[in-house]
C-alpha cells in the first residue's frame, strides 16, 4: 500500500519546491515581498535590473556559452560514436565514462585552469622552447572576456554525459545491424552511422541534451572558476546581487532569476528551431546517396575530439595532484623544484569538517533517493504500468524538471518560502535541496536495469511461495546490487557537485567540500586549490570504486552474477 | 506429499481486446499429465501466465480454476500453491545449490539441511549443496530445478516448454524424470509445448489450440 504513494510523492518532492520556488522569484521581481517591505506590486526591480552596467553582456554570453557548449559536445559524441565504434578507443573511452561523469565540475574546471592559465601547465611545456616566454605572458586566458574557457570547461564534463545517455540508449536501435545493412548498401561505416543511426538515437537522447543547454545557460560554480568577470554571467551577477548586504538588491536579484529563465528558455527555443532545421537539411543529405565523401575526416574528428576531451579532463586532474604538492616552482620550469606534504598538511585540519559534512549530506540524499526510486520502481512491476516514454509530460519528463529548469532560477525562491516557513538553514534543508537533483539521476540510473529484469525470476520466487515483500528482498534486490550500488555512486557523485543548493539553503554555513573549493576560487592560491579540488575529485570516485568492487567480492563465488543480470 | 490433489478448469475463456484466445475446459486428476498444444501465439503461455497469477492486466479472463475444490482465480499468486517449471531452470545465481532448494521449502519445514541433502541424493548430486549453480550443466541445472519446484510442496504444477532448450540425448532422460516425480508425488500437471515427443512422453491426455 506505501508503494502506491511513491510516485505522487516523487512527483510532489520534484515538483512542489520548483512550483514554490518560481512564484518566490517571480513575486519580488515585481515588487511583492512583504517580508522586505514590498507589499505592492511595481516595475521598478526591472528597471533597476535593465540599468545594471553590462547586463545585456552578461546575457549574451550565458545565451551563447550555453548553445555553443552543447553544440560542441553533442557533435563530438556523435562524431565519436559514428568513427570509433568498435575500435580499442572506443573501449577505452567506454571504461572511461563513468569516472570522468564521476568528476565534480567545479575540480575539472580547476583543473583545466591549471592546465590552460598563462603559467599553467601547457604554458611550461612549450616554454622558453617554443614561445621564448622567460615569465607568463600577460594574457587573459582562463575568465577571458567571451567565455571561451568557460565552454571548454563545461564540454569537458558534458561530453561524458551525453556519451552514458547514448550509451543508454543505443541497445535498443541494434546498431550492428543498421550500419551493417547500410554498408553492404555501399556505405562507409562513419557515413553509415551518421545516415541510419543518428537520426533514430537523437530523439531518445533529446532530453539530456536539454538539461545540458539549461545547466551550460545558468551555471555557476564553473562560472565563478573559468567565466568572465567584467561583466560575469547572468547567473554569477544574481548570485552577487542575492548576497549583496543590502537586502533591497534582493527584489533586483529575483527579476535577475526570472530574466535567467526567459535566457534558457529563448536557449532551448533556439535549440528547437535548429533541431527543425537540421532535421529538414538532413533528410536530404540521408536521401541524396552520398557514401563516402568526408568518412575519413569525420573519422578522424570524432576519434581526435574525444581523445582530447578526456585527456585534458585527466591531465587537468594530474596538475591539480602535482600543485597540491609543488614546493618552488618557478615559471618556465615543468616540473616543480621540490614536492612537499605541508600544503596538505596545513589543509588537513580545515578539511574534516567540510568532508564529513559533504558525506553526510550526499549519503543522506542518496539513500533517500534510492528509497524512493525502488519503491516507485517495484509499485510500477506490481501494478504492470508501465509510464510512457518520450512524451514531455509523461513521468520521465517530470524527472527531467529539475535538471531543466535552471537552479538559480527557482534556489533563491526556494530560499524565501524557508526563510517565510522559519526554517533555519541546516544540514536537513540542504538534504533536500539536494534531493531534487540526485532523485532524478538515480531514478533514471536505476530504471534501465530494473525495468530490463526478467519478470520470470519474481514469478519463480512467487510460485515457490514467497511472498511479494520476500521476492523484493530476497530475489530481486540481491539479484540487482551491482546496478543498485552504480545508481547510488551517481547519486553521491551527483550530490558531492552540487554548489548552489548547499550555498543558498544552507544560506553558507554548512560548508562542503565544494563550496569551499569553488570559494577558494577568487583567492587565487594554487596549492591550497590543488589539495581542496582534488579532495572533492576523489569522493565520488571513492563511491563508484565500492559499486564496482563491492559485488565482485560478495559474488566472489557466484558466477552468474557477475555479468549484469 | 502424497496427497491427493486435483485441478478442474471450469469454462475458462480468455481474451484480449475482446478477441478470443482460447477456451477451455478441463480436470486433471492426481498424477495426471494434461498436455495443452499449439503453435507460438495460440496463448499456452497465456493459459499458464492465467492459472499461475501473472496475467497482465491487458487481458480479460473469464471461468474458473478449482484446486483441490477451491476456487484460486483470485488468490494471489504465491497463495495458489501452484508449482512452476520454465523453459530454463533459472536457478537464483545469487544462492548456493543447497539455498535455491531452501529457497523454496515452507517455512516450518523440519531438518531442512537434512532433507536438501536427501533430495540432492535423489538426483545424483550428493554434496552438491554449496555449490555455485552457475558451474553446473545443463542437465544438472535442470534437475535442481525439478527438486526445489518438489521441495516447495505445490498442490499443482505448470510446464512452459520445460525440455524444448535441452540437448536431444538429454531432453529423454530430464523428461522421464520430471513426470516419473510428478506422478509419484501424486500431482496434477499442465503441460503447455509444441512438440509432440513432450506429449506422446506424458502419457496423458492432449488438447489441441488452433489459433
Amino acid at each position: 500500500m506505501i508503494l502506491r504513494l511513491a510516485p505522487p510523492l516523487i512527483v510532489t518532492l520534484l515538483v512542489g519546491p520548483i512550483l514554490a520556488g518560481l512564484v518566490m522569484a517571480v513575486l519580488p521581481a515585481f515588487g511583492y515581498l512583504p517580508a522586505l517591505g514590498g507589499t505592492e506590486f511595481s516595475l521598478a526591480p526591472w528597471r533597476e535590473l535593465f540599468a545594471q552596467p553590462g547586463l545585456m553582456r552578461s546575457v549574451a554570453v550565458s545565451f551563447t556559452s550555453g548553445l555553443v557548449t552543447t553544440l560542441i559536445s553533442l557533435a563530438v559524441v556523435l562524431l565519436f560514436l559514428a568513427g570509433a565504434s568498435g575500435s580499442r578507443l572506443d573501449r577505452w573511452i567506454r571504461r572511461m565514462v563513468s569516472p570522468l561523469l564521476s568528476i565534480p565540475h567545479a575540480a575539472a574546471a580547476f583543473g583545466l585552469a591549471f592546465l590552460i592559465a598563462p603559467s599553467g601547465l601547457i604554458s611550461r611545456l612549450v616554454s622558453p622552447g617554443v614561445t621564448g616566454w622567460e615569465r607568463p605572458p600577460d594574457a587573459l586566458i582562463v575568465q577571458d572576456p567571451w567565455g571561451l574557457s568557460l565552454m571548454a570547461g563545461l564540454v569537458i564534463k558534458e561530453i561524458p554525459f551525453l556519451l552514458l545517455m547514448s550509451l543508454a540508449a543505443l541497445p535498443q536501435l541494434d546498431p550492428e545491424r543498421r550500419v551493417a545493412m547500410a554498408r553492404s548498401l555501399g556505405y562507409r561505416p562513419t557515413i553509415a552511422w551518421l545516415k541510419v543511426v543518428m537520426p533514430a538515437l537523437y530523439p531518445l537522447i533529446r532530453l539530456p541534451v536539454y538539461a545540458v543547454i539549461a545547466y551550460a545557460t545558468s551555471v555557476v560554480d564553473v562560472a565563478l572558476i573559468l567565466g568572465p568577470t567584467l561583466p560575469p554571467t547572468l547567473s554569477v551577477s544574481i548570485l552577487t546581487w542575492f548576497h549583496d548586504p543590502d537586502l533591497t538588491r534582493r527584489f533586483m536579484a529575483s527579476a535577475g532569476a526570472v530574466l535567467q529563465l526567459g535566457v534558457t528558455a529563448a536557449a532551448l527555443a533556439t535549440w528547437w528551431c535548429l533541431e527543425c532545421l537540421v532535421s529538414r537539411l538532413g533528410s536530404h543529405w540521408v536521401a541524396r546517396g552520398g557514401r563516402r565523401r568526408g568518412e575519413l575526416s569525420l573519422r578522424l574528428a570524432g576519434k581526435g575530439l574525444i581523445l582530447l576531451a578526456t585527456l585534458t579532463a585527466f591531465v587537468g586532474i594530474a596538475s591539480l595532484a602535482l600543485n597540491s604538492i609543488a614546493g618552488f616552482w618557478r615559471f618556465p620550469e615543468a616540473l616543480p623544484q621540490g614536492f612537499t606534504a605541508s600544503h596538505w598538511l596545513r589543509a588537513l585540519p580545515n578539511l574534516s569538517g567540510p568532508v564529513a559534512s559533504t558525506i553526510i549530506i550526499a549519503t543522506a540524499a542518496t539513500l533517500i533517493a534510492l528509497a524512493l526510486a525502488l519503491a516507485a520502481l517495484e509499485n510500477e512491476q506490481r501494478t504492470g504500468r508501465h509510464p510512457a516514454q518520450g512524451r514531455l509530460l509523461s513521468a520521465l519528463g517530470l524527472l527531467y524538471l529539475p535538471l531543466i529548469v535552471p537552479q538559480i532560477a527557482f534556489l533563491f525562491g526556494l530560499v524565501v518560502v524557508m526563510e517565510s516557513l522559519g526554517t533555519r538553514p541546516q544540514h536537513a534543508l540542504v538534504i533536500f535541496g539536494h534531493l531534487l537533483f540526485v532523485l532524478p539521476y538515480v531514478f533514471l540510473s536505476l530504471s534501465e536495469a530494473y525495468r530490463r529484469f526478467d519478470p520470470r525470476w519474481s514469478q519463480l520466487a512467487l510460485s515457490l511461495g514467497a511472498s511479494r515483500n520476500a521476492a523484493f528482498w530476497r530475489v530481486r534486490l540481491p539479484m540487482l546490487l551491482a546496478p543498485m550500488l552504480t545508481a547510488c555512486a551517481v547519486g553521491l557523485a551527483v550530490s558531492i557537485g552540487q554548489y548552489l543548493p548547499t550555498q543558498l539553503l544552507g544560506a553558507g554555513r554548512v560548508p562542503t567540500v565544494t563550496t569551499e573549493a569553488v570559494s577558494l576560487a577568487a583567492g587565487g592560491n594554487r596549492r591550497v586549490i590543488g589539495v581542496w579540488a582534488l579532495v572533492q575529485a576523489s569522493l565520488p570516485l571513492v563511491g563508484f570504486i565500492i559499486a564496482v568492487g563491492l559485488p565482485r567480492l560478495l559474488w566472489s563465488n557466484r558466477r552468474g552474477m557477475r555479468g549484469a543480470p | 506429499m502424497n496427497d491427493r490433489h486435483h485441478l478442474v478448469l471450469k469454462d475458462i475463456h480468455i481474451a484480449l481486446d475482446g478477441v478470443t484466445l482460447l477456451a477451455l475446459d478441463a480436470e486433471v486428476g492426481p498424477g495426471e499429465v494434461l498436455t495443452v498444444m499449439g503453435p507460438s501465439g495460440s496463448g499456452k503461455s497465456t493459459l499458464l501466465a492465467y492459472l499461475a497469477g501473472f496475467l497482465a492486466p491487458a487481458f480479460q479472463a473469464s471461468g474458473r480454476a478449482l484446486l483441490d475444490d477451491q476456487d484460486i482465480t483470485a488468490l494471489p499468486a504465491e497463495r495458489r500453491g501452484i508449482g512452476l517449471l520454465f523453459q530454463d531452470p533459472l536457478l537464483f545465481p545469487h544462492l548456493s545449490v543447497g539455498g535455491n532448494l531452501r529457497f523454496g521449502m515452507p517455512r516450518a519445514t523440519p531438518d531442512k539441511a537434512e532433507r536438501v541433502e536427501a533430495a540432492l541424493a535423489q538426483i545424483g548430486l550428493s554434496g552438491f549443496g554449496q555449490r555455485d549453480p552457475a558451474t553446473l550443466s545443463g542437465g544438472q541445472k535442470s534437475r535442481v530445478a525439478l527438486m526445489r519446484l518438489l521441495l516447495s510442496e505445490p498442490c499443482a504444477v505448470l510446464l512452459d516448454e520445460p525440455f524444448s532448450k535441452l540437448d536431444t540425448h538429454l531432453r529423454h532422460e530430464i523428461r522421464q524424470l520430471v513426470f516419473d516425480r510428478l506422478r509419484a508425488a501424486g500431482l496434477p500437471s499442465l503441460l503447455v509445448t509444441h512438440d509432440r515427443e513432450d506429449a506422446e512422453d506424458a502419457g496423458g491426455r492432449v488438447i489441441e489450440l488452433s489459433h
